[in-house]
């Protein structure tokens, strides 16, 4: 499976478009160009929308929303007056959280938020309402964060990137954003709308020229620039370019048309579309560091994050078949999550740490100083099922299919009672045969690990 | 009519941390406590503000962020959930919030007639800001005062923080002779954090105070020098050291809610109390009261 972004878009915010675009010919302009986009999503086989969005700021990291159906009536802050949009999207959860891991992967503070009535963001729900009506397809959404720069929106859409190639998506990028964000102050009648300032509107065709000459790299690298010109400081920086770009591998021989630019209410309102079919012009120079990796300093906090447990980590070992997934803890030696023969599937031993930061669910049974720690057993058991159920499901089968488990606890006389109650309501429905061992020790700090064989 | 007052000011921050950290029935997410040092606090403003009796609270959180003039909540009643963009984890709360929308109406209006860019919210779908709740409840979790909610023109940001104060205290001039006007006793509520610097990562569980200080020296100074000059009823010098105070130390005053009461108090010589000074998630927070209503009438 090769991912692909096959369409970025660039779009305003405001809730104009939806809610009266017939007040204003330029917003109707604006209106028409965003269905003419969604025309053009939809002649495509993308099957997922990734929306960043300059409207949801985030302080933890970066936040992407995994509710599998946000539901709620957006209004917006300022253009209360102008009425409500109810909406109910539908999310890829599967993708937001491997995402969020990859996030964690490449050294970024992350993580997935779920909650009812989680206010999605006036961007976020004008884009997908106008882009993807009706969720023909499953969208995630991601914050900006306040504090982050250059490099960490970079390694933030490379995370993304990881995760389109890893499941094989036809992604649509959107970047929700105003170009110049100046609005005018005071209340207008619609046929009064114009940019705000000359100065705004000569910045915003100059990036508009770029982007229709594909130049997505170059803008990334103007975005400091562009900030202080023609920004109102709500965030840190002019970050979406950051993002866009590195979505499309710091290109800029995009081929890019610029659908319509307008005024919603001073600020420079644009929908523009960049597809990935070169132009033919030859990629242009860029300068700026690509990075693949954050290593910048924010864990002031000094959470310990990402803990090996004092064991080296491996990536899977590959093979024809062989199956691996960034959804199951990374192995501690030379070997693959599971093998395939004939019908069967054999996985290779599975504990309960979290793949990305290596959490132990429960918690571990000692600490670095070998010295024993009050765990979970329960919890721990319960995370080793879902790790077997993720690569299970990666190779294509499911936890159903389960035929022969040899179970090894650390602790018999401690842990046998809650580990047999887990078993219970989980793999006890589905009904292997099952081997319960007791051993010294298990390799990381962990007391349950479970071998599985199953029907392919 | 007897002329109305305002008969205490408050610092009131409203970091979602401490309503999670209270356990109020109304908040879906539970704690282990923590932030005591400035929930404290706000036990001795409460049962400071016992002593005085008012109508009204008057509000200004920069969580409702606007940014074509000043806007007022101009519904009756709000009854929804909250649920905190950047901490959902710690804040989803189901609020039944009354509003006196006469007040918020004559305070629009004279803010209009003096030259402002403001507007009325009306429509039922909104839903009140997580600052204002947090202010409120940690206030008068009884929820028995009506408030006027004002939302946070984005002043300093759009122009710069001189802008932003100007207009502010302009607005602070039109809040006091809407509440004269209207004979009501009003306690007033800025709900903003001094420093304003977060750390960027949370410690698990998050209500672990071992691991809360403050981000760094510098926001330190800047925190315990405005407390100071509260303290000392230096209010004319904390305005004119905002623009620096907004800058150096991020301060989340930013959103104007520090300077308006400022203004909407006369920019008051008598001295502030401190109740509580502690910081949740890297950013100083100084719970503070300005009893009015021991000051006389001048
Ligand atoms: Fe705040």
């Amino acid at each position: 499976m090769s991912g692909e972004i096959v369409k970025s878009l660039v779009v305003p915010a405001h809730p104009h478009p939806v809610l009266c675009p017939e007040k204003n010919e330029g917003w109707q302009r604006i209106r028409d160009a965003y269905d003419e986009a969604r025309r053009q999503i939809e002649e495509t086989d993308a099957d997922l929308i990734i929306v960043y969005s300059t409207l949801w700021p985030s302080i933890i990291g970066h936040q992407i929303q995994a509710d599998p159906n946000p539901e709620w009536v957006m209004v917006d802050a300022d253009f209360h007056d102008l009425g409500s949009i109810p909406y109910s999207l539908q999310i890829d959860t599967e993708f937001a959280h491997a995402w969020n891991a990859a996030n964690k992967a490449r050294g970024l503070e992350s993580r997935t938020v779920a909650y009812h009535g989680f206010p999605i963001d006036v961007g976020s729900v004008v884009a997908l309402e106008l882009l993807n009506p009706g969720n023909r397809i499953p969208a995630v959404i991601c914050s900006t964060n306040v504090y982050s720069n250059r490099a960490e929106t970079t390694v933030l859409a490379k995370a993304c990137m990881d995760v389109v190639k890893a499941q094989g998506k036809k992604a649509v990028a959107v970047s929700v954003m105003s170009l110049s964000n100046r609005m005018f102050t005071e209340p207008i009648e619609p046929h009064e709308d114009r940019i705000h300032s000359l100065k705004d509107d000569e910045w915003n065709r100059k990036i508009l020229e770029f982007l229709s000459e594909g130049r997505l790299e170059d803008i990334g690298q103007l975005s400091r620039t562009i900030h202080d010109q023609i920004r109102v400081k709500k965030v840190v920086a002019f970050k979406p370019m950051w993002w866009l770009s590195a979505m499309n591998d710091n290109r800029n021989d995009l081929t890019g048309e610029v659908l319509a630019y307008e005024a919603i209410h001073g600020a420079g309102a644009a929908v523009v579309v960049l597809d990935p079919e070169s132009n033919g012009t030859g990629d242009k120079e860029y300068d700026e560091d690509d990075v693949e990796f954050y290593g910048g300093d924010r864990n002031v906090l000094d959470v310990e994050e990402g803990d090996d447990h004092g064991v080296a980590l491996h990536d899977p070992t590959t093979g024809d078949t062989s199956f691996n997934t960034d959804k199951a803890p990374k192995p501690v030696g030379a070997y693959p999550h599971a093998r395939k023969e004939g019908n069967l599937l054999y996985l290779s031993g599975v504990g309960p740490r979290q793949p990305g930061d290596n959490s132990i669910p429960g918690g571990p049974i000692r600490d670095s100083d070998g010295n024993s720690l009050e765990y979970d057993i329960k919890a721990q058991t319960r995370a080793v099922i879902e790790n077997v159920s993720r690569i299970l499901e990666e190779a294509g089968s499911s936890l159903d299919k389960v035929i022969d488990v040899t179970s090894f606890l650390v602790d018999m006389d401690r842990d046998f009672a809650g580990y047999n109650e887990v078993w219970a309501e989980t793999l006890g429905k589905v009904g292997p045969t099952r081997t319960t061992l007791a051993i010294r020790a298990l390799p990381t700090p962990i007391a349950v690990e479970l071998k599985v064989i199953a029907r392919a | 009519m007897a002329k109305g007052s305002i008969v205490a000011g408050c610092l009131a921050p409203h970091p979602p941390h401490l309503v999670y950290a209270d356990n109020p029935p109304q908040n879906e997410p539970e704690s282990e406590g923590g932030w005591e040092q400035l929930r404290w606090g706000y036990d001795r403003l409460r049962e400071s503000l016992s002593k005085v009796d008012y109508d009204v609270i008057v509000i200004l959180s920069p969580h409702w962020q606007t940014y074509v003039g000043t806007h007022f909540i101009g519904l009756p009643h709000c009854t929804s959930k909250s649920v905190d963009p950047i901490f959902p984890n710690l804040f989803r709360f189901d609020y039944d919030i009354e509003i006196d929308v006469d007040l918020a109406r004559a305070i629009h209006d004279q803010a209009k007639s003096d030259g402002m860019s403001v507007k009325m919210m009306e429509n039922p779908d909104f839903r009140v800001d997580y600052g204002t709740i947090v202010s409120c409840h940690m206030l008068r979790p009884e929820w028995d005062k009506p408030i006027v909610s004002i939302s946070s023109n984005r002043g300093m940001h759009y122009y710069s923080p001189e802008v932003m104060q100007e207009m502010m205290l302009e607005l602070g001039r039109a809040t006091s002779k809407a509440i004269e006007a209207s004979g009501k006793r009003c306690l007033l509520v800025a709900s903003n954090s001094l420093s304003h610097r977060h750390f960027t990562t949370e410690t698990n569980p998050p209500e672990d105070m071992s691991k809360e200080h403050i981000t760094s020296h510098a926001m330190h100074l800047w925190d315990m020098r405005m407390i100071e000059l509260m303290r000392a009823g230096k209010s004319q010098q904390i305005l004119d050291e905002m623009p620096e105070f907004c800058e150096q130390a991020i301060s989340e005053a930013d959103g104007g809610a520090f300077s308006w009461i400022l203004s909407a108090m006369g920019i008051p010589e008598e001295p502030a109390i401190l109740h509580g000074y502690g910081t949740i998630i890297g950013t100083g927070n100084a719970v503070i009261e300005w009893p009015c209503h021991e000051w006389g009438d001048d």
